[in-house]
């Protein structure tokens, strides 16, 4: 019965975002405010029955109940109760629903809380968000309705695959759909300014808070991944260049592009059409992972099962969405007179060189991601293409990207004074140039690469500081003066400064882990010693033991360093009952500077062990990196400029006027 | 200058077009490397209880044949295996087996059970001709030249169809040249 | 022959005999690092750059597949023949095709892949060329007036800000 109710409800949803889609759109164009005012029930109404069916779902794998294909396919009786909860979206039938549900929580902010944006605006935005509710709506009911009723219901499930119980992937795909989805909305706030015909620094305001949100939880659902694929996989690998995670990496890529491009719109009115390129295409990719991940054009490890009927529908859906707002781009977007004049050294001209750079290594990941199929299409010959592609061009665009970032800040707008700027990196130089001497007394055997990583790491965060500093005044007034100033800096400034800092944690934390990692594999017996790094570890024993739906192998290592007893270390491989599949629980040691990671595998059925052991050094510091380059998100949100539900009387009048004009 | 604003759309169009013939594609399956080459150098046992073993020179006999890549603990043979029975009864093509990473006992019980549609069947036990072969998954099924060159290489179940329409044509096409 | 011969042959079989099953189930079941350090380094290099066949599309040094495993101690025995790193990775290439290569090596059908970021990357510089050239070039009278527009808007815009943060 509720299975019926959720299946229900999302066909009411159908009916209200076709409403949505269509009667706001058609009014805003011809002035019927009725039909105009429209939108705000209609996204909120769809919001609600979407969320009825979630429920629903969410109640079906609560209590399991098996008469549900996807319930039965997906869950267990005796599973955990958060993995019965993340089995909702643990397969393609309910990660849809959940990303329909994420597409109509932002409508519905946007209808809830958009009160200071100009109605007939608002009116378009919404009707785009209902458009793209209504293909997203078609293709669950039509292809992948998770509330399908099996006429003889098993008495237990076949259980989620055990890779995917694990806390971090639990919560990584709502925050994933979060950032993809969120996208939706910079792309719905551009076409209906190709419809309106005109993009202000007003719109650049709007556009910029959505935009930063979805690329903080982008940022989050990709991290998460990352470290997910660290400690459960079993190999120590934090990245891939797989498929799927490049489909999440291309829309960052461009989201972050389009980020720092939207503040050249609000700033400088300049850099419109581009901008609305952008938060076309950052949506289209965001749209092209989902097509990726569920059509099964490409292989990935983390593919859903796939099924022809639903590429088909996808792509016909990629080609109406993406397709008709390319062209509405091509006949709308000459029309977008840009204002701002600058010189090529100035603050536009760093923000140009950043989207520049980020486009083209976005360009290149979806060349190395889709040559494959490229080529297979073409000529039926089979090509890989895997990690060293990528590094060898993803890493060259990227250094001069990095190398330039310290110093954008530092110019000013119209025309810079790159001079000036050096002579203030001055201190970030030296800094960077003793870590690099540092790093190469300190790893003389290591890569040359690793050297120039850490400097370059260095001269970010301390060319970020240095910007700070240099708003602030420190040391140039007095510090109770610097305080005030401290106070009265708008938060985006200082948000702006901790994302940055973030960048450069990343790439410390990369060079480290892509540098220096030390590797040992052995068959140990009990008793055995093995070193690596600093560390002494002795196998003491292995047993079998029992988990709630598992059996382990599990190994105890005593570590010790230089002779003195540190910690116990217990890795195990994990056999489910429900699955044939084993997992790999690494053992891992964490420290500021880096991590020893200790592997268990089979037993070679003489007493021994194959055994796997790495030293990861600043592998943490990738996560914790991106953590900042979040919480810089998150500051610079809670800007009062960027808060967009904050009623605002005197700003809501100002827009108005320059919408009707 | 405007007609830049059509790129885009153009670039995504191509795109699209890619991605609908990628649709039909299977990236699952790999081509072999070794398409128009001589088989492998290789000389395994015989599976235990039987008292043909294969090597190389056993495909070089002037005869067209096919070998089966199979295992006892791998599901889709079974579902393949009736095909070959009917086969091997026909006599048209000689089969050869190729006994992938086995347990002795059970590939023995195996073809006892459901038959022996092998002329010659060689035990892999460590799987090392099988990765000189190019397998990657069992089952695998090739089509072997008079002049011992490997011609064809099924990967899966082969079903009655797939021997009917693309293996034996190639078959009695090979046969024919002669 | 002799008698110190016939033993040490005998010896010699027996040992073989003895030694030689239990090393291929040895090999067959798990992973076995080689013994000289700097072999290992290159094998566990070279376990980067090849393909999992089965689970497509992780290094077979990512897997826990059996034939990544067996493909390891492979690629660990050609090197304990005394094979070059090249010769390693040809000797798969053979077996499997260049799909197996994760680094697709440069060859007609990758020069799009290969210089393809190259091509991106300068039509990218020349866009932005082209596009610095046009906002420079607008004659000074329009940019002014235009401008005069744009200080209001900023203005107004700028004194919101400062509402916000006081």
């Amino acid at each position: 019965m509720v299975a019926e109710i959720g299946h229900y409800a999302l066909m009411l949803a159908l009916v209200l975002a076709i409403v949505q889609g269509t009667l706001p759109l058609i009014g805003a164009q011809n002035g019927i405010e009725s039909w105009v005012a429209v939108a705000r029930p209609a996204a909120l109404g769809q919001l609600f029955f979407i969320a009825v069916s979630f429920a629903a779902l969410t109640y079906a794998f609560v209590v399991s109940d098996f008469t549900l294909t996807a319930v039965v396919a997906n869950s267990h009786s005796a599973k955990p109760m958060l993995y019965k909860i993340s089995g909702v979206w643990g397969n393609h039938e309910g990660s849809l629903l959940l990303w329909i549900l994420i597409l109509a929580m932002f409508g519905g902010a946007v209808a809830a809380f958009g009160r200071n944006l100009p109605p007939y605006l608002r009116a378009r935005v919404l009707s785009v968000q209902g458009l793209i509710g209504v293909g997203f709506l078609l293709f669950i009911l039509l292809t992948s309705t998770p509330f399908e009723r099996l006429p003889n219901p098993p008495l237990d499930g076949n259980g989620l695959n055990p890779l995917l119980q694990d806390p971090g992937l639990a919560i990584h795909p709502p925050f994933l759909y979060l950032g993809y989805v969120g996208f939706s909305m910079a792309f719905s706030f551009a076409i209906a300014a190709l419809i309106e015909g005109r993009v202000d620094p007003a719109w650049a305001r709007w556009v910029r808070p959505w935009t930063l949100l979805a690329w903080c939880f982008l940022t989050i659902g990709i991290a998460l991944g990352s470290w997910w694929a660290y400690y459960e996989l079993g190999w120590g690998g934090w990245w891939f260049w797989d498929p799927v995670e490049n489909a999440s990496f291309m829309p960052w890529l461009l989201g972050t592009a389009l980020l720092h491009s939207a503040i050249v719109v609000e700033k400088r009115d300049t850099l419109k059409a581009w901008t609305i390129l952008l938060a076309i295409l950052t949506f289209s990719l965001s749209l092209l992972g989902t097509f990726i991940v569920r059509s099964g054009v490409l292989t990935s490890v983390h593919a859903f099962a796939t099924d022809p009927e639903r590429g088909v529908f996808i792509l016909l859906f990629l080609a109406i969405v993406v397709g008709g707002s390319l062209l509405l781009f091509a006949m709308r977007g000459p029309a977008l007179r840009s204002g701002g004049l600058f010189s090529p050294i100035s603050r536009e001209g760093a923000l140009v060189l950043n989207n520049m750079l980020l486009t083209t290594a976005c360009a290149t990941v979806l060349l190395g991601t889709l040559y494959p199929l490229f080529l297979d299409a073409l000529t039926g010959e089979k090509v890989s293409v895997g990690p060293p592609y990528f590094n060898a061009t993803f890493v060259p665009l990227m250094v001069p990207l990095f190398v330039a970032l310290a110093a954008g800040p530092m110019m000013a707008w119209k025309r810079g004074d790159l001079g000036a700027a050096m002579a203030r990196l001055k201190f970030a130089f030296a800094l960077s140039v003793v870590v690099a001497l540092g790093t190469w007394y300190l790893r003389t055997g290591g890569p040359v690469l690793a050297i120039f990583g850490m400097a370059l790491g260095v001269w970010l965060v301390a060319g970020a500081l240095l910007e700070w500093f240099a708003r602030l005044k420190l040391f140039t007034i007095s510090p109770a003066d610097s305080w005030r100033r401290l106070r009265g800096l708008p938060r985006a400034a200082h948000g702006m400064t901790l994302a940055h800092i973030g960048v450069g944690i990343v790439i410390m934390g990369v060079t480290g882990v892509e540098s220096w990692t030390e590797e040992q594999a052995k068959v140990m017996r009990p008793g055995e010693t093995i070193s690596i790094g600093q560390y002494d570890l002795t196998l003491k024993g292995a047993k079998t033991v029992q988990g709630p739906n598992y059996s382990a192998l599990r190994g105890t290592f005593d570590v010790s360093s230089e002779g003195e007893y540190i910690t116990t270390m217990e890795p195990e491989t994990r056999s489910f009952t429900t699955s044939t599949m084993t997992t790999t629980e690494a053992a891992i040691r964490p420290t500021l500077t880096s991590d020893l990671y200790a592997v268990i595998g089979d037993a070679d059925g003489k007493g021994g062990y194959a055994t796997r052991f790495y030293v990861k050094p600043l592998v943490h510091w990738i996560w914790a990196g991106c953590l900042i380059m979040v919480i810089g998100g998150f500051v610079s949100l809670s800007d009062r400029r960027h808060r967009v539900g904050a009623p605002a009387a005197k700003r809501k009048s100002a827009p108005l006027k320059e919408a009707k004009a | 200058m405007r007609l830049g604003y059509i790129i885009p759309f153009v670039l995504f169009f191509a795109l699209a077009v890619a991605l609908y013939v990628g649709l039909g594609l299977k990236p699952r399956d790999i081509p072999s490397a070794l398409i128009d080459k001589p088989v492998p150098e290789f000389n395994l046992p015989p599976v235990k209880d039987h008292d043909l073993g294969l090597k190389s020179a056993d495909l070089q006999v002037g005869e067209v044949t096919l070998v089966n890549v199979f295992a006892s603990w791998c599901g889709p043979c079974r579902v393949e295996h009736p095909v070959f029975m009917a086969l091997a009864k026909s006599g048209e093509v000689t089969l050869h087996g190729i006994n992938y990473k086995d347990d002795p006992d059970n590939a023995s019980n195996w073809l006892a059970r459901y038959g022996n549609p092998y002329k010659r069947a060689g035990a892999d036990r460590n799987g090392r001709v099988g990765i000189d072969w190019g397998v990657y998954g069992v089952p695998e099924t090739f089509v072997v030249d008079q002049g011992g060159r490997i011609r064809y290489k099924h990967v899966g179940v082969v079903s009655q169809d797939d021997l009917d329409n693309k293996i034996l044509p190639l078959v009695r096409k090979l046969k024919a040249k002669k | 022959m002799n008698r110190f011969a016939r033993f040490i042959v005998l010896i010699f079989a027996i040992v073989s005999i003895l030694v030689t099953p239990v090393l291929v189930q040895a090999q067959s079941t798990i992973d076995k690092p080689l013994e000289n350090p700097v072999d290992e380094t290159r094998a566990l290099a070279l376990h980067k750059l090849l393909r999992c066949l089965v689970c497509q599309n992780q290094s077979i040094s990512d897997s826990n597949a059996e034939l990544a495993r067996d493909l390891r101690i492979l690629v660990r025995q050609r090197i304990a023949a005394g094979d070059s790193d090249d010769e390693t990775l040809a000797y798969i290439v053979d077996r499997y095709g260049d799909w197996v290569l994760l680094d697709p090596p440069v060859k007609s059908s990758t020069y799009v892949l290969w210089f393809g970021p190259v091509v991106i990357f300068l039509l990218a510089l020349f866009g932005v060329f082209l596009f610095m050239r046009r906002s420079r070039i607008v004659p000074v009278a329009t940019a002014a007036s235009l401008n005069a527009e744009e200080e209001v808007k900023l203005k107004k815009l700028l004194d919101d800000t400062q509402e916000g943060n006081s």
